[in-house]
């Protein structure tokens, strides 16, 4: 028997006059898994999570969720329970009566009801934490009692609106361990929307890319990044060097790629891609090796290229280089290597840099 | 520079302090006076108790203090539960241009005098008016109806004065409900009723005892409706005031009366703000 999915949506569609939100999306999510939902905003992703949450009734389409057609259940009867862009903590109880209030409404009795809330508070690492008042807790705090409220209901789906989104860098980083840590704990099915790459890859089992109401690619995070299948995904996931230009060689899978200032770099074709056709090639910052001396690349068999630095964005690990490359005066950034052995580099100073054919892609535009 | 900035000081509240001591303070120091003494001869006047001693002996005094108390409490209440209503749509359901010209509306009654405004009752209630013409046309009643005069009469022109001074707490103590909240209850299993008792009520609670406790003062302290509406079976204690004042001449007693009066008002509103469990400060804040 195979285990039935925990959301399952059907050429869901909204509209709104003219502009389709979501436009006749179908997909589902396997019980038990973290399904993370990223895009710009105005993609849609909002509009989708509050149909699932029940806000918002699709035009056309069917939700199913554990199994159940949604078509007409008010949020309220729902098996789903939501975390709010802004958590959305009652300021008006104290932490206790947050956590408890879902239990309270489903008349669950009072002994039940605190004992319930106590499991949930230590689960969540704030034990003894009832008493406090909502404006007593950090921001992190306040997201794990955001999230045990919800939990403790539990519920066969979790949305997750951008919840990290109002924290400051340094707690968002730690909450999204923290989050991948919970929902591994209680195995409940979380389906998180952002726009924010980085916590898409970091916490999700599989994700799905949205642009204007449709998915432009669903996968794990590392398909996302290694394999993208359209030219929104390849721009969007990750940090990218994009090239626009005609496919002037096409040799099976590899063709060159020639831009309109003259830059011409081999790259792999995803989807079919005609001689002659239209593309756009990407080459990642970290795919791309510098060299000082142009030789070391060609011994490595791969193509390279001479160029002038233009800036040094020093970032810790995550430094670059801004270059032009010498002929076609086309940019580029490129990451530098963790060896210190680029750390001298200057603006000005010219450099030769490769990268293999097969890690570029290329599509037909 | 400091006793610079101190006379500016000075000067700013200076407005502010001249009102409060010329216009508030020194005349209830005045009538405090007043309302402790006794005429005992022709301009010969003695300290007494007497005039709070004959509101106490004189049933329809205090008769009609207890009667103006009580309906004013219910006249705040129907305010409430009608302004509820029309503050939560224009705080929370109008959008932009619908919700100025529902704001407007509110507000349009109060750009003629309340005389004016009480007269076009009378003229819609009265025996021969348009009300009660129109019952007859429709075969309601087979004769017309004196509509004027009646306690609900009082309480329908009440109400009606009141509204936009507990439309505005509201609205800016609803306005300022994160709709997400709204949301999160109705998520976590929450129905219309639970929700409004333990999220909107909690949160507009200041909005709404700032509103009760303008209304109530205003209900209390009117004259010129429960006169004119209730003719004269309105039996407000305004009425007797401007009695003791004006018809009988009869400062002392009238001023005992206003300080009654006062008495009241504070005492009930301290009640109020008790059984709400807001805070005075935090509640004029937030009007």
């Amino acid at each position: 028997m195979t285990t039935q999915p925990d959301l399952q949506a059907t050429r869901v569609a909204k509209h709104y006059g003219a502009f389709r939100a979501v436009d006749e999306l179908s997909f589902s999510v396997a019980r038990g898994s973290f399904f993370s939902i990223l895009g710009p905003s105005g993609c849609g992703k909002t509009t989708l999570l509050r149909m699932i949450a029940g806000f918002l009734e699709p035009d056309s389409g069917d939700i199913h969720i554990g199994g159940k057609d949604t078509r007409g259940m008010p949020p309220n009867k729902r098996p789903v329970n939501m975390v709010f862009q802004h958590l959305a903590l009652f300021p008006m109880m104290n932490v206790g009566d947050n956590v408890g209030y879902g239990l309270a409404r489903r008349g669950v009795a009072k002994d039940e009801i605190k004992r319930r809330v106590g499991e949930m508070l230590e689960r969540v690492s704030l034990p003894g934490a009832q008493e406090k008042r909502v404006d007593q807790l950090s921001g992190g705090q306040k997201q794990r009692v955001a999230i045990a409220r919800s939990l403790v209901l539990e519920p066969t789906l979790l949305l997750l609106d951008e919840p990290l989104g109002a924290l400051d860098l340094k707690l968002r980083e730690h909450m999204k361990i923290e989050l991948k840590a919970l929902q591994a704990a209680f195995g409940t099915t979380f389906v998180y929307i952002t726009h924010d790459q980085s916590e898409a890859l970091v916490l999700s089992d599989h994700v799905a890319v949205m642009n204007h109401g449709r998915f432009e690619q669903v996968g794990t995070p590392q398909q996302l990044y290694y394999e993208p299948q359209t030219p929104f995904v390849a721009g969007f996931v990750g940090a990218n060097n994009r090239i626009v230009g005609v496919a002037s060689e096409v040799n099976g899978e590899t063709l060159t790629v020639t831009s309109a200032d003259g830059l011409v770099i081999p790259a792999r074709a995803v989807g079919q891609v005609a001689r002659g056709a239209a593309v756009e090639a990407f080459v990642r910052p970290e795919v791309a090796r510098l060299a000082r001396n142009a030789a070391v690349l060609a011994d490595a068999g791969l193509p390279h290229f001479n160029a002038r630095i233009t800036s040094l964005l020093f970032d810790g690990a995550n430094s670059a280089v801004l270059l032009h490359e010498t002929q076609s005066n086309t940019e580029f950034r490129i990451a530098l290597p963790q060896t210190g052995e680029f750390a001298d580099l200057t603006v000005g100073e010219t450099v030769a840099f490769g990268f293999d054919p097969q890690r570029a892609v290329c599509f037909a535009s | 520079m400091k006793t610079q900035a101190r006379l500016m000081l000075l000067l700013l509240l200076a407005p502010a302090l001249l009102w409060l001591v010329g216009l508030i303070v020194l005349p209830h120091v005045e009538l405090g006076i007043l309302s402790l003494r006794e005429r005992v001869a022709p301009r010969v006047y003695e300290p007494s108790l007497a005039q709070f001693a004959t509101f106490v002996e004189e049933p329809l005094y205090w008769h009609t203090f207890v009667r103006t108390a009580l309906m004013s409490i219910v006249a705040t209440v129907i305010t409430l539960l009608m302004a509820f209503p029309v503050a939560w749509t224009i705080a929370k359901i109008a959008r932009g241009r619908n919700k100025s010209m529902l704001f407007v509306m509110c507000l349009i009654p109060f750009w003629v005098s309340e005389t004016v405004r009480t007269l076009g009752w009378m003229i819609l209630l009265r025996e021969s008016g348009v009300l009660p013409a129109l019952l007859v046309s429709l075969g309601v009643t087979p004769a017309p109806v004196e509509m004027l005069y009646h306690d609900a009469t009082i309480l329908v022109g009440l109400v009606y004065t009141s509204m936009l001074f507990m439309v505005i707490p509201l609205i800016s103590a609803l306005e300022s409900l994160d709709d997400s909240l709204v949301e999160a209850a109705y998520d976590l299993g929450g129905n219309g009723w639970s929700i409004l008792r333990q999220i909107v009520i909690p949160h507009a609670a200041p909005g709404i005892v700032a509103g009760c406790i303008v209304v109530f003062m205003l209900t209390l302290g009117n004259y010129l409706t429960p006169t004119l509406l209730g003719g004269k079976n309105s039996q407000w204690f305004t009425e007797q005031i401007y009695t003791q004042f004006i018809t009988r001449f009869n400062w002392e007693q009238g001023a005992a009366f206003g300080f009654l009066l006062l008495g009241l008002s504070t005492a009930i509103v301290w009640a109020g703000l008790r059984l709400s469990g807001q805070r005075f400060g935090e509640v004029m804040q937030r009007s």
